[in-house]
């Protein structure tokens, strides 16, 4: 096993599935020659040549397009849309046609491919390269949308995307692009698309969160345990859509509390929904209301204030301690 | 440091071979046989009829809002009888005549407007993609199956379809560039019917003629008269040959006129006039290519007669169909088909907490 970050993880991913599959094809801008402005693709056009990654002309709506045309065809396109705040540019692509497709041709055809997109703040970006909108894709019917938190997950991930046969859209956390490193095996792994993940143990409090948020959500858990002996159980959900309630539900029955992390704004975001669920599913056994750590309902700040507005360990355990009544 | 000019190519090629009046310019006639002739009028009747006919079902409420495509049946007929079945066809929403002569039933299109999803008929081997309803977003669809097909070493075409309106919409520029820069074997027919519902095309585009913006793309761009069936197969039949041959797109302009409402929904009184349309009337292109059928001694007046009450009946046997079939859909279970390869658990959820909802409702109701 070879130590990645996961920008090399996701590189894996890409290159072992375009060997594995003929029809797995790259497309995006800067992504050939430049290999991606994240290095994401760094190389592939060197091992596969310009007709299996394509360096396309900058037009985010007609890479989303193009691709629906070759993945109705029976092909694996996976797009690079460069930042996701450029991707509204092809929402109606993915909205209108990506989505429905299946669905409009009473399942003749399907459109198996994949939109990678960085996300989130914490980089000290320009506007409109911080923002983090999976609700908006979470809310679109036809989708799916996953979230990895680190390097192992985010290969395994990528590669159930490319192999799903339906959309896929996949958010990139590029704060942690190269934040740490892990160990990534050079065989394959899959984790299954729909399904969260227990990653801490605990019977106290749940912690419910996803990708960037997951280390400073950790790092909350961690000190919890250290200054005052409480067990927060964390479970990094991976999957947006479709929500996997099960692992969280579970937890909430054995522990009555929870807090819900992400930095996307608060209201209409994916806590609103878990926290429904839970609401649906285990609401007798709660035991405080449950606290949403979040960004907030405005437009993300430019850099110098983007640490406010970003869910940090100290809030989130803030946000715990009044959940556990501390 | 001069001041100059830069020389693009700057002409636009117009094709008409059979006038209003039914004249034909003999150089400029295509080698079509008689047979192909022969079920291209039939199709084109057919699919006039049809129109009227959808028309009184949908005064009567039998069916729902549908586009009505009379006045066009040259313009995208024309264009998509020059593919092979194995080519790609992306359709609008305008293309029925079209959609016939790939194979599409007529009570599948009576099922579509009436609402239900069943109403999509596209069996294996028929490579056409469904109706698109966002004008123009189709285009781009074309230009990846181009791609697609060409990848996979197939010398298979994609022919997408569109309207005036469409060449406003940034799908349209995008997708041209993007099938030019990667010269994908695609043919892109905008059936310029002068009117985007209420904007009529000298509102949409400044440009003289639509087909010129191909050349900003730097492909070749045709304007041919889209009321004649011999111009547009022609124009087609060029384009379809040079994408199969390797040498890239084509945009072409197809001027025709949409002599009915935009959707059953639509007033056209409100902003264009009644002898606009009486001018037009007398451009059909049935009308037109009726006479060229007989003057070439294709058919006779007798057989045209009979074919009217061919394909009244033929409608009327698809509308029984379509009437008897939708007796036996409507379970609105069915809504949750097709969503996705897989359902998640969530959504089988929700599906089975609709049926509890209908089984309750029919037990409160009997």
């Amino acid at each position: 096993m070879a130590k990645m970050t996961m920008v090399q993880a996701l590189n894996l991913a890409l290159r072992q599935e375009m060997e594995n599959d003929d029809s797995v094809i790259l497309l995006g801008e800067d992504i050939g020659v430049d290999g991606g402005v994240f290095r994401v693709t760094d190389a592939l056009i060197d091992r596969f040549g310009e007709n299996r990654v394509l360096d396309t002309p900058l037009a985010e709506n007609a890479i989303v397009g193009m691709a629906i045309g070759m993945a109705v065809y029976g092909l694996k396109p996976v797009c690079e849309i460069q930042f996701s705040g450029f991707s509204y540019q092809n929402f109606h692509q993915i909205e209108n046609h990506a989505a429905r497709l299946r669905w409009r041709s009473q399942g003749r055809y399907a459109v198996p491919m994949v939109m990678r997109t960085p996300y989130g703040g914490g980089v000290r970006a320009l506007e409109h390269h911080s923002e983090s909108r999976e609700a908006y894709w979470a809310h679109t019917p036809g989708l799916k949308m996953v979230i990895p938190s680190g390097p192992r997950n985010a290969r395994a991930l990528l590669v159930a995307a490319i192999r799903d046969p339906d959309p896929v859209i996949y958010y990139e956390p590029k704060a942690i692009y190269r934040a740490f490193r892990e160990e990534v095996p050079e065989k394959e792994e899959v984790l299954p698309i729909g399904k969260s993940q227990i990653v801490r143990e605990g019977n106290d409090l749940t912690m419910i969160s996803y990708g960037a948020m997951m280390r400073p959500t950790l790092e909350a858990a961690a000190e919890l345990q250290e200054k005052s002996g409480v067990e927060a159980e964390v479970i990094d959900l991976l999957t947006i859509a479709p929500l996997d309630d099960e692992l969280f539900v579970q937890s909430v029955l054995k522990t009555g509390r929870a807090v819900i992390v992400h930095e996307a704004p608060r209201s209409f975001g994916a806590g609103a929904e878990v926290i429904t669920r839970i609401m649906e599913k285990a609401f007798y056994y709660l035991e405080a209301p449950i606290e949403r750590v979040t960004g907030f309902d405005i437009i993300m700040p430019l850099f110098s204030r983007e640490k406010a507005y970003l869910p940090d360990a100290q809030r989130i355990l803030r946000a715990a301690n009044r959940v556990l009544g501390a | 440091m001069p001041r100059k000019e830069i020389h693009i190519p700057d002409k636009i090629e117009y094709i008409s071979i059979l006038n209003e009046k039914g004249e034909l310019d003999k150089a400029l006639e295509p080698d079509i046989p008689e047979e192909l002739l022969l079920r291209l009028f039939r199709t084109m009747l057919l699919a006039r009829k049809f129109d009227e006919r959808l028309l009184s079902l949908q005064r009567q409420g039998r069916i729902g809002t549908f586009p009505p495509i009379s006045g066009q049946e040259a313009a995208h007929l024309g264009a998509a009888a020059t593919l092979l079945s194995s080519d790609w066809f992306v359709p609008a929403f305008r293309e029925t005549a079209a959609e016939i002569w790939r194979g599409r039933s007529l009570e599948s299109v009576i099922l579509y407007y009436n609402g239900f999803n069943e109403g999509v008929d596209i069996p294996e081997g028929r490579n056409d993609l469904p109706t698109s309803v966002p004008v123009g977003s189709q285009i781009i669809h074309a230009v990846g199956l181009g791609w697609a097909a060409r990848y996979r070493q197939t010398d298979n075409v994609a022919m997408a379809f569109f309207g005036d309106g469409a060449t406003s919409e940034g799908d349209f520029h995008e997708g041209l560039n993007f099938a030019s820069v990667f010269q994908v074997p695609a043919i892109f027919v905008c059936q310029n019917n002068h009117w985007a519902i209420s904007i009529p095309r000298s509102k949409q585009t400044r440009s003289k003629t639509l087909a010129q913006k191909a050349l900003a793309y730097g492909m070749p761009g045709i304007q041919v008269d889209g009321n004649d069936i011999l111009a547009v197969y022609v124009a087609a039949q060029e384009a379809v040959k040079r994408a199969r041959s390797g040498g890239g797109p084509t945009l072409i302009e197809c001027v025709t006129y949409r002599m009915a409402v935009h959707t059953t929904a639509d007033d056209p009184k409100r902003y264009r006039t009644e002898e606009e349309v009486e001018q037009w009337k007398k451009k059909d292109p049935i009308a037109r290519f009726q006479k060229y059928l007989l003057n070439k001694g294709v058919t006779t007046q007798d057989i045209v007669d009979g074919l009217d009450a061919e394909v009244a009946e033929e409608i009327q046997s698809a509308i029984d169909r379509a009437e008897e079939q939708m007796k036996s859909l409507g379970n609105p279970i069915d809504m949750f088909e097709h969503a996705y390869a897989e359902m998640s658990p969530h959504l089988k959820e929700q599906r089975e907490s609709l049926a509890k909802e209908l089984a309750e409702q029919e037990s409160e109701h009997g």
